[in-house]
């Protein structure tokens, strides 16, 4: 069990510079993202984009801005939980809670703030009949540790960079590696598509174009997977592991489940303090909804200051706030 | 002002008033119209929330650049008549429009 004074639902740049709010009243926090790395929407959809509305930071690289943030909360030792996705929210009797995640992790903390953006990042599924039940099964929506297909046959789908750099990451692993895809041609990195095109040639993997899975079958574990092509014409092939790679989607996820005010996908909270309906729980960032709100980094980042002054009151219950500027007292690292 | 007529995932069609000159892309249109549409990246072409079907008009519009293929491209479900209404500038030649709402299942 982990345990900190504030856990933090998402690690895009609100819940990020929310731990610089947090450590300068000395809150300790733990943030936890359904992506293996931090950034959000910045790292997972736009990293290359230039942002122009951060005051002093013209123009700034939405990655760049990630990294800056992180240099900007080290000194507060956050801690990290990454792609795994937080299920389960307990209140215990002191009215601490527990946070827990898809993959058991468990996270003690006094106060839960909700910075999740639109929801925790899934893969896209596509319509491939038996789908879900396979999944766990020969159904992979990631490649999460490459040494379980060594010797495998697999089958990948998709047409994006993903699904072209683990092809030819995956030809050296597994024993068959068939890509099918929906087009004639690749419209990710040109290099990782005549890459592809050349192991074809050189009969190193399968490529099916023109054509999308449509069905899979095993009794258990995936033992087959139907493909049809663009003339309506099937063909079954054995595979052990299906990898569709169909890029990422958001979605609300359990945090529709635990009795917040919802308003169009998202939470809805006073602008006191960015609190929300149930007590020790707050949300800051494209997340919640108020009246007037924008969904812009600048107002999360104003949220996140707010709202940790209101937090103080459950970590520090015997305590007095005193505000304080960092230019007059500089910041106390943990 | 042109007409664009836009289904939605129960199958109702509804035909729009959406002006030309104020600037705005269908995708904000669709918005403004409070189509339950998420445009997660908000219009840069790079999320696929707001995949349209083009029944009716594709002529019309404004060619795909590399950047919107590449998006559709990862969509499981896009094919030769998808189009991000993000990446759609309406203009007067487009007007009969029509349309269907292909993203809605993410929200």
């Amino acid at each position: 069990m982990i345990t900190t004074d504030i856990c933090i639902i998402g690690a895009g740049p609100v819940g990020l510079f929310a731990v610089f709010e947090a450590g300068l009243l000395k809150m300790r926090c733990h943030l936890i993202d359904a992506l293996p790395v931090v950034g959000g929407q910045l790292s997972e959809i736009y990293p290359q984009k230039p942002i122009y509305d951060i005051p002093g930071a013209p123009g700034i690289i939405a990655e760049d801005l990630v990294k800056n943030l992180l240099i900007q909360i080290e000194e507060f030792k956050p801690g990290f939980t990454l792609g795994e996705r937080v299920e389960a929210l307990t209140k215990q009797d002191d009215g601490s809670y527990i946070v827990g995640t898809n993959e058991g992790t468990e996270v003690h903390c006094k106060v839960v703030v909700i910075a999740a953006g639109l929801g925790s990042f899934e893969p896209r599924k596509p319509a491939v009949e038996r789908l879900e039940h396979f999944e766990g099964k020969g159904v992979h929506y990631m490649v999460k540790r490459p040494e379980q297909f060594r010797d495998k046959k697999i089958v990948l789908a998709g047409g994006g960079d993903s699904a072209l750099d683990w092809t030819i990451f995956l030809a050296d692993v597994a024993s068959r590696v068939t890509l099918v895809h929906r087009g004639e041609t690749f419209r990710g990195a040109p290099d990782s598509a005549s890459k592809v095109f050349e192991l074809a040639e050189a009969g190193k993997i399968d490529l099916i174009l023109q054509s999308q899975v449509s069905s899979l079958g095993g009794n258990g574990v995936l033992k087959e997977i139907s493909i049809l092509d663009n003339k309506k014409q099937l063909t079954t092939i054995e595979t052990d592991s299906f990898i569709p790679l169909f890029g990422l989607s958001p979605k609300l996820g359990p945090i529709a489940d635990w009795n917040l005010g919802i308003d169009k996908a998202a939470v809805t909270v006073v602008t006191l303090d960015y609190s929300t309906n149930v007590e020790r729980i707050y949300a800051i960032g494209d997340i919640n909804t108020y009246p007037g709100k924008l969904k812009l980094i600048l107002c999360g980042f104003h949220e996140a200051a707010i709202m940790m002054q209101s937090a103080f009151k459950f970590v520090y219950p015997e305590q007095k706030l005193s505000f304080k500027y960092t230019t007059v007292n500089g910041i106390n690292a943990f | 002002m042109i007409n664009v007529t836009v289904e939605n995932a129960e199958g109702e069609r509804q035909t729009l008033e959406v002006p030309t000159d104020i600037g705005l892309n269908l995708m904000e249109v669709l918005k403004a119209y409070e189509y339950d549409i998420m445009a997660t990246c908000g219009g840069m072409g790079l999320c696929a929330t707001c995949h349209i079907e083009v029944l009716q008009g594709a002529e019309n519009l404004n060619p795909c650049n590399d950047n919107e293929l590449d998006t559709l491209d990862t969509l499981p479900d896009a094919d030769e008549n998808s189009r991000l209404a993000c990446q759609i500038r309406p203009a007067e030649n487009m007007n009969g429009l029509s349309l269907r709402l292909r993203a809605l299942q993410e929200a």
